[in-house]
C-alpha cells in the first residue's frame, strides 16, 4: 500500500460522497410495494408527487400482490400495493382503495366470437368447453392462457368467473400481462385475460353477457369483473406516507389514473 | 513472505466459492425440507396435481415434463453435436477450423432469453400452423434447447478427440483403414468416454435451462401426453411463480429446487467419475 497524498484526496471525496448519499437517503423517503399490476401506475404517482414536493422520496417496488400486503405488515414497506381484496386476518391492515380496473377477456382479433356469457368464459376455462365449435367458432380446439399461481389478476378471475371451479391444468401459463397479450396477439384459437388497460389493437376484449368493458360501463357498475387496486398500511398511514396516499386520492392524481385506463374512485372529476 | 500472503489470499478466495455453495445447499434445504416432510416425500414427488392455493404440491408431471423436454434435446443434438465435432476435429483444413470454432463457442454466449424470443417468434408459430396444438410444446423446447447445449458437446468431445495419441490415428491409417473408418472405428471409440461425458453435462445444461423455457413451454401443469402438448419443467416452475409466492408455496417451490438439486448433482457426478476413466 502507498498512500501518496493524491491518491489520499481522492479517497477522502469518495468517502465525502458516500457520506452525502447516505444522509440524504436517510431524510426522507418511503416505500411502496406490491402488486406487479399496480406498480406502473404508482410509479406515475410517485414521480408527479416528487416533482410537486422537491426533497421527497417515494421508492416503488414491485413483487406481487401478496408480497406488498406481507411487507405492509412487517413494515419493510410503508404502503403496501394489492390488486386483490384483502383476504381473512389481512383485513385487519388499513386499505384504501386507490382506483378500480376492470378485467378483459381477450381473443385474438380474427376471432368471430363477440360475446360470452360469465357461465360460458368459467367452462372454457374449467375445460368444459374444449372446442369454439361449441360456442359457434370454427371447428378448432380452444388454447385457453391464464396467470400464474399467486397472481392478484389470477386471484380475481378465479374470485368473479371461476367461483368454487377449478382452472383447468391443461391451461398454458404466462407471468405476466404482457405475456398473456402476446400469446393471444399471435394464437388465433386462444383466450385470456388481462388488466382493461393494458388491452390494444393486438387483441379483441370479448362482451360480457353484451356489455362492453370500457369506463364507462365500470363506471356504471354494468361491467361486473372488476377489482380494486388497494394501499395497504399497518394502522392509518402517518408523515410522508399519509401525504402520498392524500394525493393519490385527490382529483389531479385520480384524472391522471383514469388517463391510463383505470376507473377512478372519486365521483366528481369535473 | 510476500509468496505466502498471495498464496492465503488465493486459498481464502477458493474457500469462499466453495463456502458459497455450502451456503446456497444450506439455504435451499432449510427453506424447502420442513414442506417435503409436511406433505410427505411420496405425495411431493409423484403427486399429480400442482394447485398451490389449495394446498397440492405433486411435481410428478414437472419431473417427467424436465426428462422429456430434455430426451428430446438429446436425441436432436447428439446427431447434430458429434457430427460438427468429426467434421471440426478431422475433415476441414485447421485455418477453416479456427474460423468455425469460435462461431459455435459464440452460441454458449448468446443469452437464453434471445434463444427463448427466437423459439417464441419462430418456432411456436411454425409448430402451431404446420403440426397443430398450441404451439408452446415440448417440441419447441427440445427444438431450442438441443442448439443450446451443442457448443458445450462440440467443446467437451472436441477435446477429448484431440487429446488422443496421435499413433492412434497413424497407426489405423497405416494398416490400410481409410479415414472414415478410422474416424468411426478407432477415433470415436477411443474418445467414447469423454464424448459421453459431454453428452451428461449437455443434458445438465438443458435440465437446468429457464429463461428460454418459460417463454416457449406454455407452462401448462399437467401431465404432457405428447410432444406438441405444452409443458412445465422443474426450472420454469420456480421461475414462473417465484415472484408472487408466499408461505407453502414459496417452500414447495424450495422443494422443487431440491430436486433439482440432486438431479443435477447425479449428472455432474457420472459426467465426473466418466470423464476420469478415460486416464486409466
Amino acid at each position: 500500500m502507498n498512500l501518496n497524498p493524491k491518491n489520499f484526496s481522492w479517497l477522502h471525496l469518495l468517502l465525502l460522497i458516500l457520506l452525502g448519499l447516505g444522509c440524504q437517503r436517510s431524510k426522507a423517503g418511503i416505500t411502496v410495494a406490491g402488486s406487479t399490476s399496480v406498480e406502473p401506475f404508482a410509479e406515475l404517482l410517485a414521480e408527479e408527487y416528487m416533482s410537486q414536493h422537491p426533497g421527497s422520496r417515494i421508492y416503488v417496488q414491485g413483487g406481487g400482490s401478496t408480497a406488498g400486503i406481507e411487507a405492509a405488515i412487517t413494515h419493510a414497506a410503508n404502503i403496501g400495493m394489492s390488486s386483490r381484496n384483502l383476504i381473512d386476518d389481512e383485513k385487519k391492515l388499513y386499505a384504501v382503495t386507490i382506483a378500480r380496473d376492470a378485467i378483459a377477456v381477450i381473443v385474438h382479433p380474427m376471432n368471430p366470437i363477440q360475446n360470452l356469457s360469465l357461465d360460458q368464459i368459467r367452462d372454457i376455462f374449467s375445460g368444459k368447453i374444449k372446442n369454439w365449435k361449441a360456442l359457434g367458432g370454427p371447428n378448432h380446439p380452444i388454447d385457453v392462457v391464464t396467470r400464474e399461481e399467486g397472481s392478484g389478476t389470477r386471484e380475481s378471475f378465479q374470485k368473479f368467473v371461476m367461483r368454487k371451479e377449478d382452472i383447468s391444468l391443461g391451461a398454458l401459463v404466462q407471468d405476466s400481462n404482457g405475456a398473456v397479450r402476446q400469446v393471444i396477439a399471435t394464437d388465433p384459437n386462444a383466450i385470456g385475460y388481462i388488466s382493461l388497460g393494458l388491452v390494444n389493437d393486438e387483441v379483441k376484449a370479448l362482451k360480457l353477457s353484451g356489455v362492453e368493458p370500457n369506463l364507462i360501463n365500470v363506471y356504471d357498475g354494468r361491467y361486473t369483473l372488476v377489482r380494486p387496486f388497494l394501499f395497504v398500511s399497518d394502522g392509518e398511514p402517518v408523515g410522508e406516507a399519509k401525504s402520498f396516499s392524500d394525493f393519490v386520492l385527490s382529483p389531479p392524481a385520480q384524472k391522471l389514473l383514469l388517463k391510463e385506463g383505470l376507473v377512478p374512485v372519486l365521483q366528481k372529476l369535473d | 513472505m510476500k509468496e505466502k500472503i498471495i498464496e492465503k489470499v488465493l486459498l481464502l478466495i477458493a474457500l469462499s466459492s466453495v463456502f458459497i455453495l455450502g451456503l446456497i445447499t444450506l439455504f435451499i434445504f432449510e427453506e424447502g425440507l420442513p414442506l417435503m416432510l409436511k406433505i410427505g416425500l411420496k405425495a411431493f414427488l409423484f403427486g399429480q396435481k400442482w394447485i398451490p392455493s389449495k394446498g397440492l404440491f405433486g411435481i410428478f408431471p414437472m419431473i417427467v415434463s424436465s426428462f422429456w423436454v430434455t430426451f428430446g434435446a438429446l436425441v436432436l443434438g447428439i446427431p447434430l453435436g458429434l457430427a460438427c465435432t468429426i467434421f471440426l476435429s478431422e475433415l476441414i483444413p485447421p485455418s477453416i477450423g479456427t474460423l468455425f470454432r469460435p462461431a459455435i463457442q459464440l452460441l454458449a454466449a448468446i443469452p437464453s432469453v434471445i434463444y427463448g424470443f427466437w423459439g417464441l417468434i419462430v418456432l411456436v408459430p411454425l409448430i402451431r400452423n404446420y403440426l397443430g396444438g398450441p404451439g408452446m410444446s415440448i417440441l419447441a423446447g427440445s427444438l431450442v434447447l438441443s442448439f443450446m447445449i451443442l457448443p458445450t458437446i462440440i467443446t467437451i468431445s472436441g477435446d477429448s478427440l484431440k487429446t488422443l495419441p496421435p499413433s492412434y490415428k497413424a497407426g489405423s491409417l497405416a494398416l490400410g483403414a481409410t479415414h472414415w473408418q478410422t474416424i468411426w472405428r478407432v477415433l470415436i471409440p477411443a474418445a467414447r468416454s469423454g464424448i459421453v461425458a459431454s453428452i451428461i453435462l449437455g443434458m445438465g445444461r438443458a435440465i437446468g435451462e429457464t429463461m428460454a423455457m418459460i417463454m416457449i413451454l406454455g407452462n401448462a401443469v399437467k401431465m404432457p401426453t405428447s410432444f406438441l402438448d405444452s409443458a412445465r419443467t422443474l426450472t420454469t416452475n420456480i421461475g414462473i411463480e417465484m415472484g408472487y409466492a408466499a408461505g407453502d408455496h414459496r417452500q414447495a417451490l424450495f422443494a422443487t429446487g431440491i430436486v433439482l438439486f440432486f438431479i443435477i448433482m447425479a449428472l455432474n457426478t457420472l459426467a465426473i467419475f466418466l470423464s476420469r476413466r478415460r486416464v486409466r
